[in-house]
């Protein structure tokens, strides 16, 4: 489903990130990192229109030949990217959105945990588990 | 084959234009015919109809037109587009060929002109044979026409002229060489335009009648011919709506051929022609979206046809192509108004350009890696008999076999070889970095700085296969700061593994070292076996000896690195790099921590340097050192420890010079601040690590201010927000992360050790000497010299306290202005152990309000510091608040000699001065004299000797004084007469002798002086008796210069009985006086109320009785009559 899921902190280096191990992992590392030109201009178009929409999914970033990445930013401005192989039809943007909502939940899992301190890399089981069943997953 | 194969022909490229050739111009030798061509070809606006002139002679042979074809159904097309097409219609065959004669009407020998210019009309037709081409003639005339219809002779001949050349009316031109020769030229060429238009619409109308010929099965090869045909056309008609829809129609039907290996080029070719043409008109059509749709169907499409396996890379060239020539397309709409955005820009295509010619080069790589042995095929396939291909698309050794099997297996292996050998010598990194290189222009100017930074490093990996290394490293050093402050150690580390190869292979030192240094840091992800040879290299560097080359290099530029690193080691030179560590991530890390924030000069300056390595085995260093601010304590803080190269290796684990990964290793340096630093920062700014030794080649790491790098602030900050417990450690180990960097301290003075007391009795009264006694005692063990004192008003304070405080040490005499607020530095001596001195001074407030008063005592005394004997000074300071209040309050009034208020005096009638002095000191007073200085205008009635004199005065309590003034008339003065002064001397009744006197002045409030016309005093006796006569005088005194009339009366009273004129009318002369004399008669005793004396003024009506009741008193006491015996007592009483 996703081939690559990626936590990226405020500051924007990556607390999370993690693709298929069958591509080259760089590949999708540059991918999101450059994705977050994309989000930055998002972010900042959103705080220019003044208007407090509480939409966190950003939608389709950018789309390059063989991928799709998508970004969702939460109130802390913490960011979710995810690549999508773009040979993927099935996946609409419903269910995109919604596996965004479930990365979300599971990252307020994360950070409702006293162990873990903001702005470390996550490092959790249960969010690994989740991101794993968004990778192998099959629509 | 050219390593152009890819481009696009120049003519699907440009715009196609009409084209137009025109005839009999002699542009070389006649004037007026190069000023008529000059005025067609010369600054073509984009206003002018477009058209494509051409100057031929009249004879030129033009391309045979190929007999008409009756019958379609044995033809079989050979290929889709033939390559000389495009350039046939735009620039060989004429829409219109204009032939240009001189011919005025009125020429004599018109016969022969006419059938001259008949016969050159014939050459052109011949010429052109079979074409639809259009002919039109222009006759170039010398004189002015004149309006159509009145020049007869003019359409007569000009009919027969068109007869003769058996052109229509519409195809006959005049042109009149005279001055508005570009005007009659528009004119000429929008006619000419409407021709090229019509021939056009005839080209498109014959294409399409070979439709119906044409069958499914054998001529789907012209389908897609025709419709281009069709298409092109249009276009050249300027009909870009119909060629849009020719071109897309086109564009399906090339991907309806059936496709197969063989044939696959030519597809993708005419497909990605036909693409390139329809986004040109949507672009050209504003239609951006439909552009970007097209050319997404179009990759979509072609994407997976691939064709010969053995010739991938073509695919992947071609593919690149398609990208790049679309990013071209959008680029040019860019710069014609269209906008683009930040996630549809060119800058997209042309990253998947490079991205394409990057896999053509990987997939060269792998296909082309013959043998050195293996030749170019002779004779060479790729050549054809013309030099260029019949169609497009196809291949050289098997141009039009249309058959899918190969007829000759050997020709298209020696054909494939032939091809894989040229794409050998194709520079593909050339190729990869200028399409990344405009990619990152585009990105650039769409505000994806990371998108950028990713080409960036692209670019420069692509300049290391490249074997371009300087370039290389300069691309990813320039782009490595921005992976790192964002701090993506993933991309950081792979960049810097690319750098560093590019650094061994170039053996530069300096560089070579960073990159290991941060190869071997905490942000490095690499494996510990990599860091392992990394850090063993980097020892070997630093023991001026070869690294082992970096893995999967090239092994030529290996060999080559290997030569360079010998000469370096040969090399003399400076073998120490200094390498400021601040912008990255080295593998020591260094904090440095002052003991607390500031230090007493007394006590020896304390700090720690914290290091730790985090490189996978521990590391000797030779030399630490720290350098301040103020460099005379760089000496102090040098650790160094002589070692020979040799020694490097041995005892690693040992010593303390030496760095084990994952410990923290503190170092405590301690040195005697200067007396002269003190109040003065001490900061430490730079940290210096020395890792090898001068024998070989060292490294100093150069930390700014107190350590820390460019991950350090991160990791500072996510410390601090930690509240995970950390393990405990043995008492000598301290936590990494607990360690917070202080790299400053300041240098306070030594604790005094000495006592002030102030004594003082507050409040402070206005301009006294106030006196403050400071008392110092000295509780030092050892003597104390050069004690001084500063005291007064602490500054900073408002400026006209300043003004207002007179500080002196001389209490004897009263200070001036010109004594200054504060006094400094008094010298007061020595002070043995335990001594106490005593300083009085006097301060003088001449304003009511708080003050700060300020003590400062300070000292020099000897003192011992780690064995050094020095002089500290020290200092203790007291302040103190001081309210300043008015001793007295001092209240003035007048009041009749009845002691009735009186707001106004009279003149020349005396009253009374009242002073009443209310004591506001918290302290007794003494009031030592008071004194009356009158104004000249005031005249005292009796002596003005003091009354108070020696009063002395608790808080609360009064002293009060009266005299008795008079004021002589002075006329109406406003405002009222100056009275004059009140002084009062006065101390404080504690105050000693010596203490001086303060006068205290208040000026006298002005009081009203009023004139009456007449006064009246009365003498009477102060009291009366019962039934005893008693004698009243009244005086009536004159003050006017008038004569007075007066009336007189007296009311009767009940209390008495009197004799006297009752009532009277007088005069009274100026300045003198009456008197009158009445005897009462007292009948009552008790207080009682006299007969009430009336007076009226004639002249001056406002005088009334209430005035007068003011000057003459209304009772009098009674007593009862007494027995005589108690008279003579009352008498002597």
């Amino acid at each position: 489903m996703a081939v690559c899921v990626a936590v990226i902190a405020k500051e924007n280096y990556p607390l999370y990130i993690r693709s298929i191990p069958t591509e080259n992992e760089l590949k999708f590392h540059y991918m999101v990192h450059t994705s977050l030109d994309v989000v930055d201009e998002k972010i900042s178009a959103m705080g220019k229109a003044l208007v407090d929409q509480r939409e966190l999914y950003l939608g389709l970033l950018y789309p390059t030949e063989d991928y799709k990445v998508y970004g969702y930013v939460t109130n802390s401005k913490v960011k979710f990217v995810m690549v999508v192989d773009s040979s993927n039809t099935a996946l609409r943007d419903n269910e995109i959105r919604s596996m965004f909502r479930k990365l979300h939940n599971s990252y307020t899992d994360v950070m409702c945990n006293p162990f873990y301190n903001p702005g470390d890399r996550i490092q959790s089981r249960a969010f690994d588990g989740m991101v794993t069943s968004m990778m192998i997953q099959v629509c | 084959m050219s390593p152009t194969q890819w481009d696009f022909p120049v003519e699907l490229c440009c715009r196609p234009m009409a084209f137009v050739t025109l005839t009999g111009l002699d542009v070389v030798y006649n004037a007026v015919h190069r000023a008529v061509w000059d005025a067609f070809c010369a600054n073509r606006r984009a206003d002018r109809v477009p058209i494509s002139f051409k100057v031929l002679p009249g004879d030129h042979e033009y391309p045979k037109c190929r007999p008409k074809r009756t019958s379609y159904e044995w033809y079989i097309p050979k290929g889709i587009l033939k390559t000389g097409w495009m350039n046939k219609h735009l620039n060989l065959v004429p829409a219109l060929v204009v032939v240009f004669y001189e011919l005025d009407w009125d020429e004599p020998q018109w016969k022969e002109k006419q059938s001259e210019c008949a016969t050159r009309v014939e050459i052109v037709r011949q010429s052109l044979q079979g074409r639809n081409t259009k002919v039109a003639v222009v006759l170039i005339q010398k004189k002015t026409p004149l309006p159509p219809g009145e020049d007869v002779i003019a359409s007569e001949r000009a009919a027969a002229l068109c007869n003769a050349c058996e052109l229509s009316g519409k195809s006959l031109f005049v042109l009149p060489h005279t001055d508005h020769l570009v005007g009659y030229i528009i004119r000429l060429e929008n006619a000419f335009y409407e021709h090229a238009q019509t021939y056009y619409y005839t080209e498109i109308r014959r294409v399409k009648s070979h439709k119906e010929f044409l069958n499914k099965t054998t001529h789907q090869l012209l389908f897609v011919r025709h419709q281009f045909k069709i298409a092109f056309f249009s276009e050249l008609k300027q009909d870009t709506q119909n060629a849009l829809k020719n071109y897309r129609t086109a564009y399906n039907l090339v991907h309806e051929l059936r496709a197969h290996e063989t044939n696959i080029l030519e597809i993708k070719t005419m497909a990605g022609f036909i693409n390139y043409k329809i986004c040109r008109l949507c672009f050209q059509h504003n239609t951006p979206l439909d552009a970007i749709a097209q050319f997404r169907k179009h990759i979509d499409l072609c994407k997976k046809k691939i064709g010969s396996a053995e010739l991938a890379f073509e695919h992947a060239a071609w593919m690149s192509k398609q990208f790049q020539a679309f990013g071209d397309l959008f680029d040019e709409a860019i710069k014609l108004g269209l906008t683009a955005i930040q996630t549809q820009n060119p800058g997209f295509y042309y990253q998947q350009a490079a991205y394409y010619a990057q896999e053509r080069k990987q997939l060269a790589k792998a296909l082309c890696n013959h043998e050195a042995s293996v030749t170019y095929p002779n004779p060479d396939p790729l050549e054809t008999q013309a030099g260029v291909l019949d169609f497009y698309g196809q291949r050289s050794w098997r141009q039009g076999v249309l058959s899918f099997d190969l007829s000759d297996p050997e020709k298209e292996k020696v054909g494939i070889l032939a091809i894989q050998l040229k794409e050998r010598s194709v520079v593909h990194s050339e190729v990869i970095i200028t399409l990344l290189s405009n990619a990152v222009a585009q990105f650039k100017k769409y505000k994806c700085p990371r998108m950028k930074s990713h080409l960036m490093v692209q670019m420069g990996e692509e300049y290391y296969y490249a074997k371009d290394y300087t370039k290389a490293l300069k691309l990813l050093d320039y782009v490595m700061c921005d992976y790192r402050s964002e701090g993506w150690w993933t991309l950081l580390t792979s960049i810097l593994t690319t750098a560093l190869k590019c650094s061994y292979l170039m053996a530069q030192l300096k560089d070579y070292i960073t990159y290991s240094l941060e190869l071997l840091g905490r942000a490095s992800t690499l494996k510990d076996d990599q860091k392992s040879r990394i850090e063993k290299n980097l020892i070997n560097v630093l023991m001026n000896e070869s690294p082992d080359p970096e893995p999967d290099c090239d092994i030529l530029a290996v060999k080559t690195a290997q030569k360079l690193w010998v000469d370096r080691i040969s090399l003399a030179g400076s073998n120490v790099f200094t390498i400021g560590v601040q912008d990255f991530v080295p593998f020591v890390q260094c904090k440095a921590k002052f003991h607390a924030p500031s230090f007493h000069v007394d006590v020896p300056v304390q700090f720690d340097v914290y290091l730790k390595a985090d490189c996978p085995h521990p590391i000797r260093f030779s030399k630490l050192c720290i350098s301040f601010n103020n460099q005379e304590y760089n000496q102090f803080c040098v650790i160094e420890e002589a070692s020979k190269a040799s020694d490097v290796l041995e005892n690693l684990t040992q010593g303390k010079m030496c760095l084990v990964p994952g410990k923290t290793r503190k170092f405590l340096f301690k040195f005697v601040a200067k007396t002269e630093d003190v109040g003065k920062k001490i900061e430490i700014t730079s940290v210096d690590l020395v890792l090898g030794s001068e024998a070989g080649r060292c490294v100093v790491l150069n930390w700014q201010g107190g350590g820390g790098d460019a991950a350090s602030a991160q990791e500072a900050l996510q410390a601090s927000r930690s509240f995970k417990r950390r393990p405990r450690l043995p008492d000598s180990e301290v936590h990494w992360d607990g360690i917070v960097i202080q790299a400053s301290t300041m240098i306070i003075s030594r604790v005094p050790n000495i006592s002030v007391h102030l004594r003082h009795d507050p409040p402070a009264l206005t301009n006294e000497m106030y006196c403050l006694v400071v008392t110092v005692q000295s509780h030092e063990k050892s003597p104390i010299r050069d004690v001084k004192l500063t005291a007064g008003l602490k500054p900073g304070q408002d400026a006209n306290l300043t003004q207002k405080t007179h500080v002196t040490l001389h209490g004897t005499e009263l200070c001036d202005e010109s004594y200054p607020a504060l006094l400094t530095d008094i010298p007061i001596g020595d002070l043995q152990p335990g001594e106490q001195l005593e300083k009085a001074v006097y301060v003088r407030c001449g304003t009511v309000g708080s003050r700060m008063f300020l003590v400062y005592v300070s000292y020099l005394i000897n003192t011992a510091i780690e064995g050094k004997e020095t002089v500290c000074k020290c200092h203790k300071d007291e302040t103190v608040t001081i309210e300043t209040v008015f001793p007295f309050d001092v209240a003035v009034k007048f009041v009749s000699t009845k002691f009735e208020h009186l707001e106004r005096v009279y003149a020349d009638i005396p009253f009374l001065l009242m002073t009443d002095l209310l004591s506001a000191s918290p302290w007794a007073l003494t009031i030592v004299s008071s004194e009356l200085q009158l104004a000249p205008s005031m005249t005292p009635v009796d002596q003005l000797e003091s009354q108070v004199d020696r009063v002395v005065l608790q808080t609360g309590e009064s002293a009060s004084e009266c005299f008795c003034l008079r004021c002589p008339s002075v006329g109406n003065v406003e405002g009222g007469v100056a009275t004059g002064h009140y002084v009062i001397s006065w101390k404080r009744t504690s105050a000693t002798d010596g203490v001086p006197v303060i006068s205290t002045v208040i000026t006298l409030p002005h009081v009203i002086v009023e004139n009456i016309p007449l006064h009246v005093n009365a003498d009477l006796p102060s009291f009366g008796r019962v039934r005893e006569s008693l004698p009243v005088r009244y005086h009536l005194q004159n003050k006017t210069d008038l004569v007075q009339d007066v009336e007189i009366s007296v009311e009767p009273s009940d209390a008495f009985m009197f004799s006297g004129l009752k009532q009277i009318r007088l005069r009274i002369l100026p300045g003198t006086e009456q008197e009158m004399l009445y005897n009462f008669y007292p009948l009552m005793a008790g207080y009682q109320q006299l007969p009430s004396l009336n007076i009226n003024l004639l002249r001056f009506p406002n005088f009334t009785n209430q005035l007068l009741r003011r000057f003459i008193p209304t009772s009098i006491f009674v007593k009862p009559q007494g027995r005589l015996v108690d008279d003579a007592s009352i008498a002597a009483a």
